[in-house]
């Protein structure tokens, strides 16, 4: 059986430089994590999903599971996510850099 | 060392302007991701988990000054200033930019390197001990057989699309520091009969996530047979390695299948025919690139100041107790840059390091650098008179860390803080035991110690031979570690057994902590090591060690 749907988000790694970015409120893609938007509708993720397959733009697009925070941001469920979110833990060299 | 001649230049130049064009029209859209994605592995590119990541390939671990000042140039200019060295001898930048990619591989033709079959099912660079040529213990400088390997395999049309990739290893010592039992195809240098070099050839070796130490499958191999023998195993590999599961697909899984006696039949049927279709052209090759690898011209001076310098210096001292190998000359010694200083990321230099190397390789090292397995730079050939120098030089620039063989001197692959397949980070981990062994501040007294560390069951650290090793995984999101002990990747090579559970992040660094003091403990007296005193007492007190409040010693 399938595992019931959970809240995501949609996320991919940019062309140029491989960067993580998700899909924002507006449809545009992101790459603040906190600018994510939350996709609770699994029917709207799936649409959300393969439209963005077509695109040229970003590679390797994906739904991550993901929970609202106490800002109602959403905030990464694994642990790979929450590194794809920061950055790697040795240098301040990812998003953690900029912020 | 080996220079490349108008048809390696003109074949690698070339590579790269297809793969200018490939990844312009990647840009302009006229290639999906779908069609650009193998095209660009095809140039060891990988997109990982923050940015894209380049592997280059260092053939035999071999490099010069000019070579490594190129990669200091490449990791300033077009990256974040530093590149990582690997358990293959390879190095990777973490952070290119797509559209830079082709400018950098130009600028590593201009040094004659590339990241050509740094991915993909194909024959992946040829590693060597990364003592080669030096070593006071070797038969015969590796690095020859490794160079026609690499020649043989390049580009090679038969056996471009592989079932899986194909790792081949080659040392020319009898101790084994090649890992060759972990290979693919791993060769070692013999003596046979009346003083004649030859092979022994090891096959189904390997790591990942059913790690296999390879069987010997011909104990004596002429040198001449050399390239008819591994071009016959390649073929049988090729034609009945399974091609259905991805995890069943390495010739481990084809030797263990066959079984080696069968496997072995039907190598040396193919070897019939394909000796003769040779023709001894391989030969006069090989004999070629011998006289590329002769060994450099030696200066002969007393060897004082190296005297002096022990008697005076205890730092120097303690740098010469771990970090010197002797030396094939007894005049020279072999002088390891450790990578791993207390709390760094193992294999990582910065430019400004890795120009440091290249300075003191030009001026005292007869302008050799060796990348080893084990992520450390290697200076082979340097005179004990500029030992000191060397060591004065290495300090300035934090290079001086005097653990190589010590606990501290840990491989770990990059792990989930970059690997698109990792499933728990290992570098924290590497990185914490590091800091703690400074703290502990006696690991010099606990000896030899080998902990290897990967992120994920494909094994790129190595745990599986690790005195110690740890195995990172993913347990509902969040990281877990498993450790093993006994692993031994030399020519005592054996495979690591579990301890028993495994153990949040956390409580890693505790663990091997444990396992250090039980050891110190146990061990016979101040000689015997870490491996020795395991296999003579066994897993039980370790276990009991990592386990205090478990009544029962069964494993999860």
């Amino acid at each position: 059986m399938a595992r019931a749907f959970r809240p995501c988000v949609l996320t991919a790694n940019d062309l140029f430089d491989g960067a993580v970015v998700y899909l924002d409120p507006d449809g545009a893609w992101t790459r603040r994590p906190g600018a994510a938007r939350l996709l609770e509708d699994e029917a709207e993720a799936n649409r959300r999903l393969a439209a963005a397959a077509r695109e040229d733009a970003i590679v390797d697009p994906y739904l991550a599971e993901a929970v609202p925070a106490s800002d109602g941001r959403p905030k990464a469920v694994h642990v790979r996510e929450a590194l794809r979110a920061t950055g790697p833990s040795n240098y301040d060299h990812g998003k953690q850099a900029g912020s | 060392m080996y220079r490349y001649d108008s048809f390696d230049r003109d074949f690698v130049r070339n590579r790269v302007a297809q793969f200018r064009q490939q990844v312009e029209r990647r840009i302009d859209g006229s290639l999906t991701e779908e069609e650009f994605k193998p095209l660009r592995l095809m140039n060891g590119l990988y997109l990982q988990l923050h940015a894209y990541m380049l592997r280059v390939a260092i053939p035999y671990g071999t490099l010069d000054s000019r070579q490594m000042r190129r990669l200091a140039h490449i990791a300033e200019r077009w990256d974040k200033g530093y590149g990582h060295f690997t358990t293959r001898q390879n190095v990777q930048f973490n952070w290119p930019r797509l559209k830079d990619v082709p400018d950098i591989l130009d600028a590593l033709a201009d040094v004659e390197m590339h990241a050509i079959q740094t991915s993909g099912n194909c024959v992946r660079n040829v590693t060597a001990d990364h003592f080669a040529g030096a070593a006071a213990d070797e038969i015969a400088d590796p690095r020859p057989t490794a160079e026609l390997l690499r020649q043989w395999s390049t580009d090679h049309p038969e056996f471009a699309f592989l079932p899986r990739k194909f790792k081949i290893a080659v040392s020319g010592s009898p101790v084994d520091r090649a890992v060759t039992r972990a290979h693919d195809i791993g060769i070692r240098i013999v003596r046979i009969a009346d003083g004649e070099l030859g092979y022994e050839v090891a096959v189904g070796g390997g790591l990942g996530r059913t790690p296999v130490i390879g069987s010997v499958i011909r104990k004596c191999l002429p040198e001449a047979d050399l390239l008819p023998y591994v071009e016959s195993v390649l073929q049988v590999y090729n034609a009945i390695g399974r091609r259905d599961n991805k995890f069943k697909a390495r010739i481990k899984f084809t030797v263990g299948e066959h079984g080696i006696e069968a496997f072995r039949d039907r190598v040396e049927e193919r070897f019939r025919l394909q000796r003769k279709a040779f023709g001894g052209a391989d030969r006069a090759l090989l004999e070629r690139i011998r006289a590329m690898f002769a060994a450099p011209a030696y200066v002969q001076a007393p060897t004082g100041g190296f005297d002096a310098a022990l008697a005076r210096d205890p730092v120097f001292r303690s740098f010469v107790d771990t970090n010197l190998h002797p030396h094939r000359n007894p005049d020279y010694a072999i002088v390891t840059v450790s990578l791993k200083a207390h709390g760094a990321t193992p294999g990582d230099a910065t430019a400004d390091q890795m120009r440091v190397i290249a300075d003191l390789a030009e001026r005292y090292g007869h302008d050799e650098i060796r990348i080893s397995h084990e992520q450390n730079c290697v200076l082979p050939h340097v005179h004990r008179r500029d030992v000191p120098a060397v060591h004065a030089a290495l300090r300035e620039a934090g290079l001086a860390t005097a653990n190589v063989g010590l606990a501290s001197d840990i491989i770990a692959c990059p792990g989930l803080d970059y690997c698109n397949l990792a499933t728990a980070r290992s570098i924290p981990i590497a990185q914490g035991i590091a800091r703690r062994m400074k703290e502990r501040g006696d690991e010099r007294e606990v000896g030899d110690l080998k902990i290897r560390i990967s992120g994920c069951v494909n094994a790129c650290g190595h745990h599986h031979v690790g005195h110690i090793g740890i195995l990172g995984l993913d347990r509902a999101g969040v990281e877990n570690y498993q450790i093993t002990l006994g692993g031994d990747g030399t020519d005592t090579a054996a495979l690591g057994e579990r301890t028993g559970p495994a153990f949040p992040a956390e409580d890693v660094v505790p663990a091997v902590d444990r396992l250090i003091d039980t050891y110190l403990e146990l061990r016979s007296d101040d000689d015997e090591a870490f491996l020795a005193t395991y296999r003579r007492v066994g897993m039980q007190p370790f276990k009991a060690a990592l386990y205090p409040d478990s009544a029962s010693t069964a494993g999860s």
